[in-house]
């Protein structure tokens, strides 16, 4: 890691860094409120680094989900990456040791910035780009522990936090619908689950449900493939 | 509430599982291959899908017995989706709804 490096990727990452230390504080608040302290926080923003699956796992602790269902629940979080990876395989490579820190650190927002980002003359690249990383990490590990620290010292009612999660879920498919030129995948992926978790949840159990739901949804696209694909097909690569 | 134990091993699976989701890409078609048609087309669409799902999963303890049990999630998820077509600020429409979800439910629907 150079100086040089890190000094030109800080101006790029400043956006990143209210963002983070923003909803990496809501993300250590919850936690506290949840029972978990600072240093729960700080371990789980250094291993599993991810927004909407922190959150996640703010609900899933606190509910003593089982490790099957937090292994689905955080698959079902998470697989939008696999977009991200697929259009980072050239970038990364050649990265030696760093590409594995690159790839474990490939978040939203890094995805975002490491997508248009170029290295200033003069500077490496490769630097550039693990600059980016390492500094995003951080703002995040910050904002984590301070949030955790302020739910202990500040008395507040903390009742209703856990909608934050909620409502990250759907500035994100606010975001997706404006992207999409086609909505079906969105819609059957919420009515399919309303039938299925909402109502025969009642009678089968919801956590046997969400994996039906899932399954049912996979089958439906595969369907429509034809359909869709040809709408589609115009608007992305 | 779980023990540590139960805790440190939840942390783990989410943390492997993250990881996994984020290098599945890098090793399947890091060899200059280029990824099946099939898998693109579902890394197209299964996203909106999940993001419908998980808004849903979010929202199963909604009962209609009466209106505190289910119009503060209405009443916040709407504004969510109105403060974001209006400001485009993730932090603002993130925040707004959370903080005005908090006072309906601690303060309005009691």
């Amino acid at each position: 890691m150079n100086r040089k490096a890190l000094s030109a990727a800080f101006p790029v990452t400043v956006p990143v860094l209210m963002g983070y230390l923003a909803i990496g504080m809501a993300f250590g608040f919850m936690l506290q409120a949840i029972g978990y302290n600072f240093i729960w926080a700080f371990f789980m923003s250094l291993t599993i680094y991810a927004g909407s699956g922190q959150y996640l796992g703010v609900t899933l602790l606190s509910t003593a989900a089982g490790l099957g269902t937090v292994a689905l629940m955080t698959l079902l979080i998470n697989f939008r990456h696999l977009v991200y990876g697929l259009s980072m395989l050239e970038k990364f490579r050649g990265m030696g040791w760093r590409k594995f820190y690159m790839i474990f650190s490939l978040t939203d927002e890094t995805y975002a910035l490491l997508a248009s980002a170029q290295a200033p003359v003069g500077v490496d690249p490769k630097s550039f780009y693990f600059a980016i990383a390492l500094l995003d990490q951080s703002y995040w590990i910050l904002g984590s522990v301070i949030g955790a620290v302020a739910g202990a010292l500040i008395p507040v009612d903390t009742t209703g936090i856990d909608f934050a999660m909620t409502a990250l879920f759907v500035v994100i498919a606010v975001d997706q619908w404006k992207a999409y030129r086609k909505h079906l995948p969105a819609l059957l992926g919420g009515a399919v689950t309303i039938v299925f978790l909402l109502i025969l949840g009642q009678v089968f159990g919801q956590q046997q449900m969400l994996i039906v739901s899932l399954g049912v949804i996979v089958l439906l696209l595969l369907v429509l493939r034809e359909k869709l694909e040809e709408k589609e097909g115009e608007t992305t690569c | 509430m779980l023990t540590t134990a139960g805790a440190i091993a939840s942390i783990a699976v989410m943390a492997v599982v993250t990881f996994l989701t984020r290098a599945l890409p890098f090793l399947l078609f890091d060899r200059g291959t280029a990824p099946p048609k099939l898998i693109l087309y579902l890394g197209r669409v299964l996203p909106p899908a999940i993001i419908a799902m998980l808004i849903i999963y979010c929202l199963k303890d909604l009962s209609f017995a009466q209106a505190g049990d289910w119009l503060p999630q209405l009443i916040s998820v709407g504004a969510v989706v109105a403060l974001h077509l209006w400001r485009h600020n993730n932090l603002l429409s993130i925040f707004g709804g959370t903080i005005l979800y908090m006072i309906l439910v601690q303060a309005v629907f009691v």
